[in-house]
């Protein structure tokens, strides 16, 4: 098993390699690349571009530019943001926390909607409650995240108000109240409409998968004998049934933990959080390489070792899947 | 029962579903409106500086944005973009995928391996991140057919999509070459391009659209995301994404401006997404049609 870790670790590094040459590539390829911005600026006279070059070590050839970006990074060294002229380790070790709360938060929040649902509707299958839930599902599953989060905007900050104060029922943007009080509570409210609009559409996902996946299960022989030896519909449905079929859900999950990922970029950017995604965008809006480039590599680090992970993990709840 | 060629069979199996019907005709009328945009008598472009923020009227359905423009015009055209961008770029995401995924699983060897680290390697790409990065990087390469941002989103759309389906062609054509007509065609002497062309590939058929149908949906999304994000489609082309922007800036003053676009999309994305799930039924004969 650690052997079978290890060997996919390694196997990674060549694609993680390919990955940063490619993405190196396609950043220094641009016209002007790091520089654009100093090149439109008519105040910047040509001595000035040469120095900043010189400084950034863009005067080398690409391949040798490309050994001392991968170096650096190896040790951590993600460059200086051209916009902030700041360490971007230092910008993006700042923004993690953030991004992994929303993260994170709505990632509980969808398991504990999903997993009662799913397993509603499933024991029932089309009932109301089931044609319900699927066609929430279909509805939750077909809004885009972005759309819904100007939604909730919408109904929860300009339409409603808090009837005792006048002031709108949730913030709509922003992590902390400005000038308040760093407090739990305060930090929940401000999560409240971000993580809704995050985790619809994975409810939807989940809960639908795992009744299907129950269902399949429910045709096992190995359900038939628990009923035929008379297990109560609760040992059958908790005991046998819902430990194979959340085996998928496992895998799944681990594998889509990435698109969180992506799902907070549109968050983050639509509720100002002040994450990741968000300094991914404005990096990208003011075309700033060295952060667009940690931000991406430390993304397919992410993918990897979820992959990694979700592999582990089935082996771990599935004693049949043999690792050679 | 009459004997009916499995064409016919497989039309029947998709009337059966109610909600894949319904979902057709929705997206002939959102064809039909997107095609008749040019008889709105505004243009998405045409301002009315004098009439910004209008609420939505007899003369202007869905009210004017912050430059007095025609929202109802603006959604017609964005429709167009929306639809266009899905199409094309599934129908480029199709033909990747199935070029490799078909060459990948028929022909095995070092080939598969080569294309498959490819695939993989592609998959590990965060795609929404790479995306952003690849929309601003196209559009400042010295190419003119690159200035025209539908093009660059439509490409790279399809360059990080295709995967989907390679993996599923692929896994399709291994199981289906070692089928007998495959042997037997190769027995009498039949070409592999012919046999991938003609034998092996109209099997695939019915996984393939319903892949393409998903995908499809996925692109209408992707681009309108990236349109809000300012990293699709540039203005002054109309697109739903890039309303729903703007809509975010003006949320007080005009909060009708972020419901329509929104709607759309969403109408878009579940008739598509409807119409695949009656493809997955139609061509899988071992589904029950319970009564909806």
């Amino acid at each position: 098993m650690a052997n079978y870790a290890l060997r996919r670790v390694f196997q990674s590094i060549p694609i993680l390699f390919i990955l940063s040459i490619l993405l190196f590539a396609m950043v220094r390829a641009a016209p002007g690349g790091p520089l654009s911005t100093a090149y439109r600026n008519p105040n910047v006279t040509k001595e000035q571009i040469e120095l900043l070059k010189k400084q950034l070590g863009l005067d080398q050839p690409l391949p040798v530019q490309y050994v001392r970006w991968l170096g650096d990074m190896l040790q951590g060294d993600m460059g200086d943001s051209i916009k902030f002229r700041r360490p971007v380790s230092e910008m993006i070790a700042e923004r993690i926390p953030n991004t992994l709360v929303l993260v994170g938060v709505s990632f509980l929040v969808t398991l504990i909607i999903a997993l009662p649902v799913g397993i509603i509707s499933a024991r029932k299958p089309y009932s109301f409650f089931d044609y319900a839930a699927t066609t929430l599902t279909f509805i939750g599953q077909s809004v885009p995240v972005f759309w819904l989060g100007l939604a909730l905007i919408l109904v929860f900050y300009v339409a409603i108000q808090n009837p005792a104060t006048g002031a709108p029922l949730f913030p709509a943007g922003g992590m902390r109240t400005i000038g308040g009080e760093r407090s739990l509570a305060d930090l929940a409210w401000h999560l409240v409409l971000p993580v809704t609009a995050l985790s619809v559409g994975w409810i939807a996902w989940y809960s639908r998968f795992l009744r299907s996946s129950l269902l399949d299960v429910l045709h096992e022989d190995y359900i038939r004998t628990a009923r035929a030896k008379g297990a109560s519909d609760r040992i059958v449905y908790y005991k046998h049934a819902l430990r194979n079929a959340i085996l998928p859900l496992v895998t799944l999950i681990a594998l889509d933990l990435p698109s969180l990922f992506a799902g907070a970029l549109f968050i983050e950017t639509i509720f100002a959080w002040p994450g990741m995604g968000r300094l991914f965008w404005d990096a990208a809006r003011g075309r700033d390489y060295p952060v667009l480039l940690a931000v991406v590599m430390i993304d397919a680090v992410i993918i990897i070792s979820c992959n990694i992970l979700a592999d582990i993990f089935y082996g771990i709840l599935d004693p049949r899947v043999k690792y050679d | 029962m009459t004997n009916r060629s499995m064409g016919s069979q497989i039309v029947r199996r998709f009337f059966k579903h109610r909600l894949a019907v319904v979902a057709v005709v929705m997206l002939a009328l959102m064809v039909l409106l997107a095609l008749g945009a040019s008889f709105s008598p505004y243009t998405p472009t045409q301002q009315e500086p004098t009439n910004p923020f209008q609420h939505p009227t007899g003369t202007h359905w869905f009210g004017t944005d912050e430059l007095g423009r025609d929202i109802f015009t603006r959604i017609l055209y964005g429709s167009r973009v929306s639809l266009i961008v899905g199409l094309i770029s599934t129908l480029l995401t199709i033909f990747l995928g199935v070029a490799v995924g078909a060459i990948s699983g028929y022909y095995g060897g070092w080939m598969d391996n080569v294309l498959m680290r490819i695939t993989d390697t592609f998959l590990t790409f965060p795609t929404i991140f790479v995306l952003i990065i690849l929309s601003s990087l196209l559009r400042e390469l010295p190419y003119p057919w690159l200035k025209n941002s539908v093009v660059v989103v439509i490409v790279i759309i399809a360059a990080l999509s295709w995967m989907w389906p390679a993996r599923l062609v692929r896994s399709l054509f291994i199981t289906l070459r070692e089928r007998e007509f495959v042997t037997a065609t190769r027995a009498l002497g039949g070409s592999s391009v012919g046999i991938i062309i003609r034998h092996i590939l109209p099997n695939c058929l019915g996984p393939i659209l319903v892949s393409g149908t998903l995908q499809m949906a996925n692109a209408i999304i992707t681009e309108s995301g990236l349109s809000y994000l300012g990293f699709g489609v540039q203005p002054p082309t109309p697109t739903w994404g890039a309303i729903l922007s703007t809509a975010q800036v003006h949320v007080f003053r005009a909060p009708w401006m972020a419901i329509y676009p929104g709607v759309m999309i969403f109408i878009t994305v579940m008739t598509i997404n409807y119409i695949g799930d009656g493809l997955r039924d139609a061509f899988d004969p071992y589904v029950v049609h319970t009564e909806k």
